[in-house]
């Protein structure tokens, strides 16, 4: 144990260190759930809605496969999913696992059936006859709002889930010289993770529980979840979450196909799986993003801002998804939308409508990848109506450094940051004079050079102050994570949110190590079972290395303070004198290792002191931030492109990204998660949209037609690192998880107008397909042609 | 996605790959390379009995020279063209097709037979062997074998004027006398996906001569036999800055492309294409969009 502890060690918090996780990852030897085998375990295969809505009139099972189907007529003691939102006016919606009475959305789940294998269970499928009385569906939000739409919950009265309202005195901004108003919008997406979701459960007879091993973001909400739909004690039901390919939101909800599972296994003497196939997915499940803005923008000439004024929809497809509700994106619209500006009046109102889609889930990024590309979009178009450069409008209404911390207009609180500073140096690393020099240039193959940029800030490890004001099912509170010493001196952390591609295995391993000296290599991080870590809400909100992080330091705080009363009495100092280092505890007349405290503490207790802290050298703590509002962090995205008018082909020229995420707890994990996010937002930008037609079927239910960035589109960006301390968290850490995502889809929106705008071309709608470049600029070349022809 | 239970049979020679395709009752497939085959059965778009794979067939996979072209078994993969396994007889056209399809994964297995019999309106070779005046080679066992042009074969979207018990053997491509110029553009959203837009020429100004498809509508690519239409009734040395785009979009105005936009952007292509064909051998060659 020679290694040194302090700031920058090698392995402590800030260290660049190579994952721990990934030595079984990249061989192969990952656990996922798809890897799991249980004797005797059969596949389940489920019937879906063919149909976007529609009267369920019969299901009609063959003689021959009875027994081995089921509905929700056999259902019958579980209660449906409802996620429910305590914001007034919200609309609840009951969700049963497999439908009742009718079906709201392509891909509901009717009945599922039973095999040895999922062949066998599909070809049960294929045999089962259902009997739907189609209804007229509603799949465009905007004419779900319209009186007289179809409804999806006809006892509603309409299809809103909710609507908010804020005005801060928008009239204020009336008379301002400037005033630009756009329709901006995002389609409807489906994040993809590799690995799609999938269940395998199973009843343990020794532990009287429910197993149910599941690729889940948040084992312990899915307990309380899945023991409230299915009626159990939440001590019967015992989650295993295993290797989780990526989740991005997507396996942050519970699902209906787990409760499904879950009562299946309750009355079977086998095992029962479900992996979920890329059809089920795109056509039934992953659905995110797609949101629609009226956004007016007030300002002076110089740019200052004057006010914005918006209404935001958000389609949230059939059901409120559990636990963060119908209402979260738009909610969250809301709060958000003035982004890292300085804002002097704001008035907004947002829907969350229901439509027969499925339902709307939580997207790396969720709402603000939506509202920086609706706002950043707005101000490129107030830069140009003012003649001014798109850097000088954000320049002259980023929050100030000096300003900070800075409660804003919807009273967020921005905690630490130089905002400007990220943006000069986007501006700087990308040599924006330069690509403008090439821009005037023009370029031989005729195609045309644009710059975009885009700043947004996020709030991160937000927790209980912000949650408990939405009522949803769900509140974080303090994290926690429990810490102990094994005999021979290693570590074991065990924590109850769950990694899924973050790394938390190295990084709560380096903070373990920071505080007390053992080697990273020495230290197991067990993540994602319920059995066996204390309560957490899990990972999402780029939440896990703030709250995780600050309860793993807590707890080995405790421990190292243990240690040092035991390691005093070993080295007859007095535990005033005795004091904590470099994995070690020190004297005045002498040194001890942890290794020898552990082996006191556990083999031989004769040589321990008579106060010994009987809790011994395993500890359980707590942590919330100072202040649990969420700690910013903050990104400026600037990238070059090439957008060829006639075939509408983008490509990315360079990319660059400055963000401060805090204190980096790992630079080079960081790294991977801003180029993994910006990967992402390339394709929010470029590539991802699920489209359904007027009757509410998805138009792509593979990949060759749901296209999703491959190696060859991901930019090769630059990222420049600014680390400004959060004063709130443990080591000054902040959220960096989901930022990569958020300001792609804005900066290359932007760069694209850019390269248009002296044709005349203008695109508001993400993703920016070669198809609307090219009708863009068409549509623009004959409205200078009628021009020139009327002249 | 698990495919309805088949049987599945792997002949190991031609004769008994066309008997058990003669023989067969009940619905057969026949499987080459299985990348559009196997999604297909995993969907349950198609729910065949049985399953002929024909990829261990010897005769499919050999390549001959034969009276001024290169016959080619229908089970040489798109990788063993882009690696240049099979010789080159179309100037470095197909080597550079092959490597444009789909990604390296899909062209190992992917054949160019498979390809033709599939006749996806967006699939390259349909287009670029149409350009090149290849042939498709049929055998069955009740009859003799027979060639027959590829504009003929592909009859439209996944439609092949091939009998139930027939079978692609081979390619027939001509060799291309070395003043003929080609260009082949392919016009896709990403690396490695389908065409939204395909522009082919291969053109011989020396003798004013010459043949373009745009491919990828949704149909069977338009054939422009002969593309001196294309330049005001005439191939000569500086072509390219003859191109008639109006007479290209009257022809797909004619094939029923009614939509403008997809009209600009095939007629985009094909003017890339027959850029790319008239810098060739004297310039480089830009490189497809
Ligand atoms: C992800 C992906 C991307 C792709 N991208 C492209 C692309 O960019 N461009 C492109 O051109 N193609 C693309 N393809 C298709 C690919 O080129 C396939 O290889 C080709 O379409 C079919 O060839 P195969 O040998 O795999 O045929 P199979 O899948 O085995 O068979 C296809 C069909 O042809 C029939 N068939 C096969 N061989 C014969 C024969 N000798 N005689 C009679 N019938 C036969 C089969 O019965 C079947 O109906 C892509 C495929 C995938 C999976």
């Amino acid at each position: 144990m020679t290694d040194a502890v302090g700031p920058k060690t090698p392995q402590g918090v800030g260290a660049r260190l190579p994952r721990k996780e990934d030595e079984r990852l990249m061989r192969g030897l990952g656990q996922y759930v798809g890897d799991i085998r249980l004797p005797g375990m059969q596949d389940v295969a489920f019937i879906r809605s063919p149909l976007a809505h529609a009267r369920i009139r019969g299901v009609d099972i063959p003689e021959a496969v009875r027994g081995r189907v089921f509905t929700a007529a056999d259902l019958d003691d579980v209660r449906a999913i409802r996620a429910v939102s305590g914001l007034p006016g919200f609309k609840v919606s009951e969700q049963p696992p497999l439908a009742t009475g009718k079906v709201r959305h392509v891909g509901e789940l009717i009945a599922m059936c039973v095999a040895p294998t999922r062949a066998e269970a599909e070809d049960i499928a294929a045999s089962v006859t259902l009997d739907l009385e189609e209804l007229p569906a509603v799949c465009d939000m905007r004419a779900a709002r319209q009186p007289g739409s179809t409804l999806v919950h006809e006892h509603w009265g309409d299809n809103v889930f909710l609507e908010t309202f804020i005005d801060t005195g928008i009239a204020a901004a009336f008379d301002a010289p400037i005033k630009v108003t756009r329709t901006i919008s995002t389609g409807r997406q489906c994040m993809a993770p590799i690995e799609g979701r999938g269940c395998v459960a199973v009843l343990d007879h020794r532990a009287d529980q429910l197993v149910l091993h599941t690729a889940t973001q948040m084992p312990h909400v899915i307990r309380t979840g899945l023991a409230e739909c299915l009626g159990l004690e939440e001590g019967r039901v015992r989650i295993v979450s295993p290797d989780v390919g990526g989740g991005f939101g997507y396996k942050g909800i519970l699902l209906a196909e787990e409760i499904c599972l879950g009562w299946l296994a309750l009355r079977r003497r086998h095992a029962v799986r479900w992996l979920e196939d890329r059809r089920e997915h795109l056509t039934a499940n992953a659905n995110c993003r797609e949101h629609h803005y009226e956004i007016t923008v007030y300002a002076e000439r110089d740019g200052q801002l004057r006010g914005v004024d918006c209404d935001a929809i958000v389609d949230s497809g059939a059901y409120s998804a559990y636990p963060f509700t119908a209402c979260l994106e738009a909610a969250q619209v809301a709060s958000i939308l003035p982004g890292p500006y300085d804002l002097p009046a704001y008035r907004c109102r947002t829907w969350s409508v229901a439509t027969n889609k499925c339902p709307i889930l939580p997207y790396r990024g969720v709402a603000r990848t939506g509202v920086c590309f609706a706002l950043e979009l707005a101000l490129d178009t107030v830069a140009s109506a003012a003649g001014l450069s798109p850097e000088t409008v954000r320049f002259r209404n980023l929050v100030r450094p000096e300003q900070m911390p800075f409660d804003n207009i919807t009273n967020k609180h921005f905690d630490s940051g130089d905002y400007p500073q990220a943006l000069r140096r986007a501006l700087e690393t990308i040599d924006a004079d330069a690509v403008r020099a090439r821009q005037r240039k023009g370029e031989p193959d005729g195609r045309r050079i644009g710059l975009g940029l885009a700043i947004y800030c996020e709030q991160s490890a937000h927790g209980t102050s912000v949650y408990a004001g939405w009522g949803i099912p769900m509140v974080p509170g303090r994290e926690q994570a429990s810490a102990r010493l094994t005999p021979d001196g290693g570590l074991e952390l065990r924590i109850g949110l769950h990694s899924h591609g973050q790394g938390l295995e190295t990084t709560l391993a380096q903070v373990a190590h920071e505080i007390l000296g053992v080697p990273v290599a020495r230290i197991r991080v067990v993540l994602g079972d319920t059995a066996m870590t204390p309560y957490s809400t899990g990972t999402w909100g780029s939440r896990a290395m703030v709250m995780a992080g600050g309860a793993v330091a807590a707890a080995c705080r405790e421990l190292s303070e243990r240690a040092t009363r035991i390691g005093a009495h070993l080295i007859q100092a007095r535990p005033a004198d005795a004091r904590f280092e470099n994995g070690r505890v020190l004297g005045p007349s002498g040194e001890v290792s942890l290794a020898t405290i552990a082996r006191t503490w556990y083999r031989r207790p004769q040589d321990l002191p008579a106060d010994v802290d009987a809790g011994g050298l395993e500890a359980t703590s707590g942590y919330k931030p100072v202040r649990d509002s969420g700690v910013f962090s903050y990104a400026a995205h600037a990238v070059a492109v090439a957008v060829d008018p006639d075939l509408g082909e983008v490509e990315i020229l360079d990319y660059v990204v400055v963000e401060d995420g805090g204190v980096l707890v790992n630079p080079l994990i960081v790294d991977g998660q801003i180029y993994g996010g910006l990967t992402q937002g390339v394709g929010t930008a470029l590539y991802e949209e699920m489209l359904f037609d007027a009757a509410g079927q998805p138009q792509a239910s593979t990949f060759a037609d749901y296209l999703l960035p491959g190696a060859p589109e991901a930019p090769a960006a630059r990222i420049v690192h600014m680390e400004t301390a959060s004063p709130y968290t443990e080591f000054g850490a902040k959220g960096v998880g989901e930022g990569g995502a958020i300001a792609p889809p804005a900066a290359i929106a932007n760069a694209v107008n850019d390269a248009l705008r002296p044709l005349g071309a203008e695109l508001r709608h993400s993703p920016i397909t070669p198809r609307r470049i090219v009708e863009a600029v068409l549509a623009a070349r004959s409205v200078a042609a009628e021009r020139k022809a009327a002249s | 996605m698990k495919p309805a239970r088949f049987v599945m049979e792997r002949p190991r020679d031609l004769a008994a790959a066309l008997s058990m395709i003669a023989g067969a009752d009940g619905a057969t497939k026949i499987m080459a390379g299985g990348q559009s085959l196997g999604p297909m059965l995993n969907l349950r778009l198609v729910e065949p009995d049985r399953v002929i794979d024909i990829s261990g067939v010897p005769e499919l996979r050999r390549t001959d020279r034969a009276n001024g072209s290169l016959v080619i078994g229908a089970c040489v993969t798109h990788a063993d063209i882009e690696d240049g396994r099979v010789p080159d007889v179309a100037n470095g056209m197909m080597a550079r097709v092959a490597a444009g399809i789909a990604y390296r994964a899909v062209r190992n297995r992917g054949t160019i037979g498979g390809s033709l019999a599939h006749a996806d309106p967006a699939a390259d070779w349909v287009s670029a062997l149409t350009a090149l005046g290849a042939e498709v080679e049929i055998a069955s066992r009740a009859r003799n074998s027979r060639r027959i042009a590829i504009g003929e074969f592909v009859v439209g979207a996944l439609d092949v004027a091939l009998a139930a018990d027939e079978l692609v053997t081979a390619v027939c491509v001509p060799v291309l006398p070395s003043s003929a110029r080609w260009g082949y553009v392919k016009h896709c959203r990403k690396v490695g996906e389908f065409a939204e837009a395909i522009g082919a020429v291969v053109i011989d100004p020396e003798r004013g001569r010459g043949r373009a498809v745009i491919g990828a509508v949704e149909a069977a690519p338009v054939v422009i036999e002969d593309a001196r239409i294309l330049f005001g009734g005439a191939i000569g040395p500086s072509f390219a800055e003859r191109f008639d785009a109006s007479a290209a979009d009257a022809l797909l105005v004619a094939a029923g492309m009614s939509d403008p936009i997809d009209r600009h952007v095939h007629v985009t292509v094909l003017r890339r294409a027959i850029g790319q064909a008239s810098v060739q051998g004297s310039a480089k060659v830009l490189d497809a969009a």
